[in-house]
Formats: structure tokens, sequence, C-alpha cells
């Protein structure tokens, strides 16, 4: 079933949790609203959930205005970040709970509840641990009973708060992971919240990237990492190096690299800013034509996939090179040895939202 | 100079335990202090009560008086405990999982009757309802006799007991959070199963403690009650009030009879809320840790 959230705007006291944001998401799609804390994320899951109300605009689901539609009645699946098991209930009586609270008339008989309940703690391998009290269980456990639990009462849509936010490292990986395989099988549309980038990026066919309430940029995972559409993607979705240079005419100029700007703001500011990934910079011994700048090696880290290095520059600015670990031998690398950076690929923002990415090119 | 090597006494125990002789001072200045204040008396309210016998204890307790005094306070229980659960957990959802306007203050009133002495409690009854009182008159027209009646008593025992169900019940429901209640919305449920399913299983312990609190407060109150019943034997004394007779007339046996009742009441109170205290304690515990035995057995 599809969701669509329009123009929707929700304040609480004085504070602007979300400013009249739109958001589709398709039929059985999984789609990840990213942000830092504060962003209006959670606000956003639990306006889609019914759980809050928006001041104003509305929330279709499958082209129906679902806005007045009690939370009871919009047959969604939500997953709280703390879980919120019914402490008092064992697994089974927790998955069960939403079978057993319908209208007589639409209710499963006794069977057909043990059936369906069975079923579920298979799908989440939890079958072993059905008579066991939510206190007794590791919180990877809790979480995929939180799972079972949503998905009894056979939802439309799956909402997932921060779903492994509470969870170590490895637990989480195994279980994102393991949500992705079983969005693949059921096949549930699906919005989950999460403040962790490599989660979304991992996870999600989609990405919503969110700031102080408003949506920033809405793609594909390699969209929204390879072309960010704001200066905010670029920071939020891993680290990036900030080059500082100007603007003359039509080109942006980064020491000894000139960048073709076609809409280069012509009043204003012309300081220019460009946004560099650590893995997009390279490292020489020598000075080249399309050195950015020059610098001494402060740490070089090797443990990894990647080798981590650090520089700092003339000005004193460090900067962040990542480089494969070939390139790291052909090298030689170690700290106090002085190196030259070059970059592969520049970003700048000049309007605020429209990104340039420009091949980095010599002075010709 | 050579440093010499640290030696350190290391005695078993906490860092904080005392050497024994203050121990044994302390502990033996307690039990001194407990034993003359609380154990002696109980012994005596005992002692005094069966002094002349069983039979003439019996006999204290079944005089008509005393049963009269002992339905009454029965009965004044039995109307009380049930409004102030209410009363209790209404309150407490409101102040626990809602934000409004105004939520201090309720709780401030809520503690009101612990400020105040009974015996105030007691006159703001007669104040407003006694016939010199603001809806004496009113009232008076209409034949209802509340002050130096059932009703002034019933009225002046809950005022006393309103805030134990509510003072027991807001920390925890506040610690639990609304995340359950949502949990249970989403999945479907209507409020009242919400309610029933959810949030009562999970403060029943909490309840229950309040409520026995409450039921030995409501049995045991003296002054409010004293001000308002007008000591009419047989019709408005309550079993406190019933002991104070008894005394004043110089009938021992009889007062400390009767006394000893409302002492096993006690008793059994603090027997309860030492399970219950215990029973929620656990409960709280077995919700936030993880692995352990099971807490709930009937569910």
């Amino acid at each position: 079933m599809s969701i669509a959230v329009r123009g929707v705007s929700k304040t609480f006291g004085r504070f602007r949790a979300l400013d009249d944001v739109s958001l589709e998401v398709r039929t059985g799609e999984l789609v990840a609203l990213l942000g830092p804390s504060g962003s209006g994320k959670t606000t956003l899951l639990r306006i889609i959930a019914g759980l809050e109300t928006p001041d104003c605009g509305t929330i279709h689901f499958h082209g129906e205005d679902a806005t007045a539609l009690r939370v009871q009645d919009r047959r969604v699946g939500f997953v709280f970040q703390h879980y919120a098991l019914f402490r008092h209930m064992t697994v089974f009586e927790n998955v069960a709970f939403g079978l057993r609270v319908r209208p007589r008339r639409v209710r499963p008989d006794r069977r057909e509840i043990r059936r369906r309940v069975q079923r579920l703690l298979e799908l989440v391998q939890l079958e072993w641990l059905a008579d066991r009290y939510p206190a007794q269980l590791s919180g990877g456990q809790r979480q995929r009973v939180a799972l079972a639990r949503a998905l009894a009462v056979e939802p439309k849509v799956l909402l997932l708060d921060e779903p492994f936010g509470a969870l170590d490292a490895r637990v989480r990986a195994e279980l994102r992971r393991w949500l992705r395989r079983l969005h693949n099988e059921i096949h549930v549309t699906g919005v989950l919240v999460t403040h962790d980038q490599e989660e979304a990026l991992e996870v999600a066919d989609r990405v919503v990237v969110m700031n102080h309430g408003r949506i920033e940029q809405v793609g594909t995972p390699e969209e929204v990492f390879h072309h960010p559409a704001t200066e905010f993607v670029m920071h939020f979705l891993g680290h990036v190096n900030v080059f500082r240079g100007r603007f003359v005419g039509q080109k942006a100029v980064f020491g000894g690299i000139e960048l073709d700007v076609p809409d280069a703001p012509e009043t204003g500011s012309l300081e220019a800013r460009g946004f560099v990934r650590p893995h997009d910079l390279d490292l020489s011994l020598a000075p080249g034509p399309d050195t950015l700048l020059e610098g001494t090696l402060m740490r070089v880290n090797a443990a990894g996939p990647q080798v981590k290095v650090e520089l700092r520059s003339e000005a004193g600015e460090v900067i962040h090179v990542e480089l494969s670990q070939e390139r790291h031998r052909a090298l030689g690398l170690t700290a106090g040895m002085r190196a030259y950076v070059r970059p592969r690929d520049i970003k700048l923002f000049p309007s605020g939202t429209r990104p340039v990415s420009a091949e980095a090119a010599p002075v010709g | 100079m050579t440093s010499a090597p640290v030696t350190a006494v290391v005695r078993p125990g906490r860092v904080t335990a005392e050497p024994w002789p203050v121990r044994g001072l302390l502990l033996g200045i307690a039990g001194v202090f407990l034993g003359l204040f609380l154990v002696l008396p109980l012994v005596a309210v005992f002692g005094q009560a069966l002094a002349k016998g069983w039979e003439a204890y019996w006999a204290a307790l079944s005089d008509p008086d005393a049963r009269s005094a002992i339905r009454l306070t029965v009965l004044t229980a039995a109307i009380v405990l049930p409004l102030n659960v209410v009363f209790g957990v209404a309150a407490a959802w409101a102040i626990a999982k809602f934000e409004f306007r105004g939520k201090s203050l309720l709780l401030t009133l809520i503690d009101l009757p612990f400020a105040v002495s009974p015996v105030i409690s007691g006159l703001i009854y007669v104040l407003v309802f006694g016939a010199q009182g603001w809806l004496g008159p009113y009232l008076a027209a209409y034949g209802i006799k509340v002050i130096f009646a059932v009703p002034g008593i019933v009225l002046a025992t809950l005022f006393v007991t309103c805030p134990l169900v509510a003072r027991e019940l807001i920390p925890l429901m506040q610690s639990q959070g609304t995340e359950e209640e949502e949990a249970a919305l989403v999945l479907g449920a209507r409020g009242g199963q919400m309610f029933w399913r959810v949030t009562l299983p999970n403060i029943r312990w909490g309840l229950l403690y309040g409520a026995v609190l409450c039921n030995a407060r409501a049995m045991g109150e003296f002054g409010a009650v004293s001000v308002v019943s007008g000591h009419i034997r047989g019709l408005t004394n309550t079993l406190t009030l019933h002991v104070e007779i008894l005394y004043n007339e110089y009938s021992f046996a009889g007062a400390f009879a009767v006394a000893s009742l409302l002492t096993l009441l006690a008793l059994v109170t603090l027997v309860a809320k030492q399970l219950l205290e215990w029973r929620v304690r656990h409960a709280g515990r077995a919700a936030r840790a993880g692995p352990g035995p099971a807490p709930e057995e009937a569910a």
C-alpha cells in the first residue's frame, strides 16, 4: 500500500517539528527517514501511524485520505524504539495481542490464533521463547518479538522507530540484514526512522534525509550518497573535507584548480566552499598540476579496509584522506612526511541547494 | 630512603562497615527504643484486652454498640476504598500520561489532605454541611443529615484518605511511560481494552499497595471523624471513637479489646504492605533487567 504525505506541519509549543513536509512512499518500498535528533523524522513517523495529529496537511493511504482515521483503524504495524513489549505478558501473548483485541466477529478462534502466532514466531526465529517474559529476553530478541507483534495484525504498512538504536553494533548489523531479507519475503510497505546513515544506506530502497523539520533530499542510497543535494546531506552522510576557494567569474578557484560553475553567484560573497569526501582525495609525494594543497602527514592508520590519513596543511587545516592499501604501500607513507593532495571530485553548492559536481581539472 | 612496601589491611566486608562495638551500640539503642515505644505498647494492648479473661474480651466485642461500631467502620471503608481506587487511578493516569495546564495545581491539591490536620478536615465539613454551615439550611429543608450522621463520616474519611492511592500510582505510572499503551492502540485495542489489558495489569501491585494503605487509614481515622460524628452510640460511632468512649468511661478491658481489633488490622496491613512492596520492587526490577527467573507466574 502506498503512503502519501502532503503538506504536513506540526509544532510542539514553540518548537516546529515538521514544516510543510510532502513525501510519497510507493507500495512495497522500504524507505528510511534519516536525520539528526530533532529533525522531525520520528514525528513524521508517528503522524503516519496516527499517534500524532498534524497541525495541517493530509496523510493518504493508497490514495485514500486517512488523516482523520484513528490509530486503531489505520492497520499499521509500529515497532517502537524501546520495543514497548507488554511486560506482564509472555512472548506468545504479546504477539497474540493484536488478534485477541479484535471485535468478536473478525477475531480468529483460539486454534487459528495459536497457529498464526506460532508461524510468526518461526518467522522471527523465536518459537522456542514463546513462554518467556520480555524481561528474560536479550535486546535483539525483544526487537524481533516487537516485529512479530507488529506483523501479527497483517499491517499494510510497517513503521519502525529507530528499530536497532538500542542494540550493540554486531547485533545491529545482523538484524539489519535480517530485516532486509524479511522485507524481501513479506513485501510490506515500510518506513524506518534512523539517525545512523550506514543503516539507512544499507537497508532502504530510498532514503529521505531530514533536517530542522524539512526534507533535504529524497533518493536511492546511491543518489543521496554520491549526489547529495545540499551541504547538509553532504555533511550528514559521512566524513567530508571542506576547502575554501573563491569565485572568479564563472569559475571557482581552489589553489591550483579551477572549476567551471555555470550558476556561480554574481554578487554577494565570492567565497567558494568545495566539499570532498576522504576517499575522493589522493596523495602524491611530488607536486603536480592538479595539486590542491600540500601538507604534513600527522597520522597514518592502516587498520581497516582503507588506510586513514590525517594531514595538516600550511594554513593549519586538518584534512582526512582515505587510500586503498595498495596505494598506501606504493607511496610508503609515514607520519611526518610531506605530501600533496589531489582531489578526484569536488562538490560545490553555490546557490545553497543546487549542487555542482565537477571533475577536478588542472589550470589549463 | 627506600620506600617500604605498602601493606594494606584488607578486611572482609564493605569499607563503610563500622567496627562491631559501634554497630552493637547502635543496634542496641535502636532495639531498646523500638522495644520501649512499639513492642511494649503492642503487648500492653493485648495484655490489657485479655486482663479479665477471654469471656470479658468476647463480651466487649459482642456488645451491641461495639457491633454497630464495627459495622460502621467496615461500611465506611467499603464506600471509601472503591471511590479512592477510582479517583486514584484517574488522577494518576491524568498526571502521569498527559500534559495539561494546572497539572502542578492538581498535584498540590491531591497532597492537601496530608498537609492539614485531620481535625481541620472534619471542621471543614461541619462548616459546609453543618446546621449553621453554608449548605446547612438547604440540606435541612430536604431532611438530609450529613453532619452527625453516616454521610459526614464517609465524607471526612474520603477527604483524609484520598491522596493515598494516587500518590502510590503517580510515580509508578510516570516511570512506565505511555509506550505500551500506544503499542496497544496501534495493534487495534480500543480504549477500554487498552486499560484492562495493559495499563491495569502493569499497575496492579502498586494499586493494591495503595488500597491496603487506604483501607488501614480509613478504618483507623480518628480526628476528622471525631469532629463530624457526634459520637451517637450505635449510630455514628466508629471503632476508634468507640475505643475513646469506653476508655473515658474507665472500661479499660473493653477499650483495649476493641483496640486490639484495630491493632490486628495494623499488623495484617503491615504484613500485606511488606509483601506488596517486595512484589512491586520485584516486578520493577524484572521489567528493567535482562535475563532472569520468571518474574510473574500468574499473568
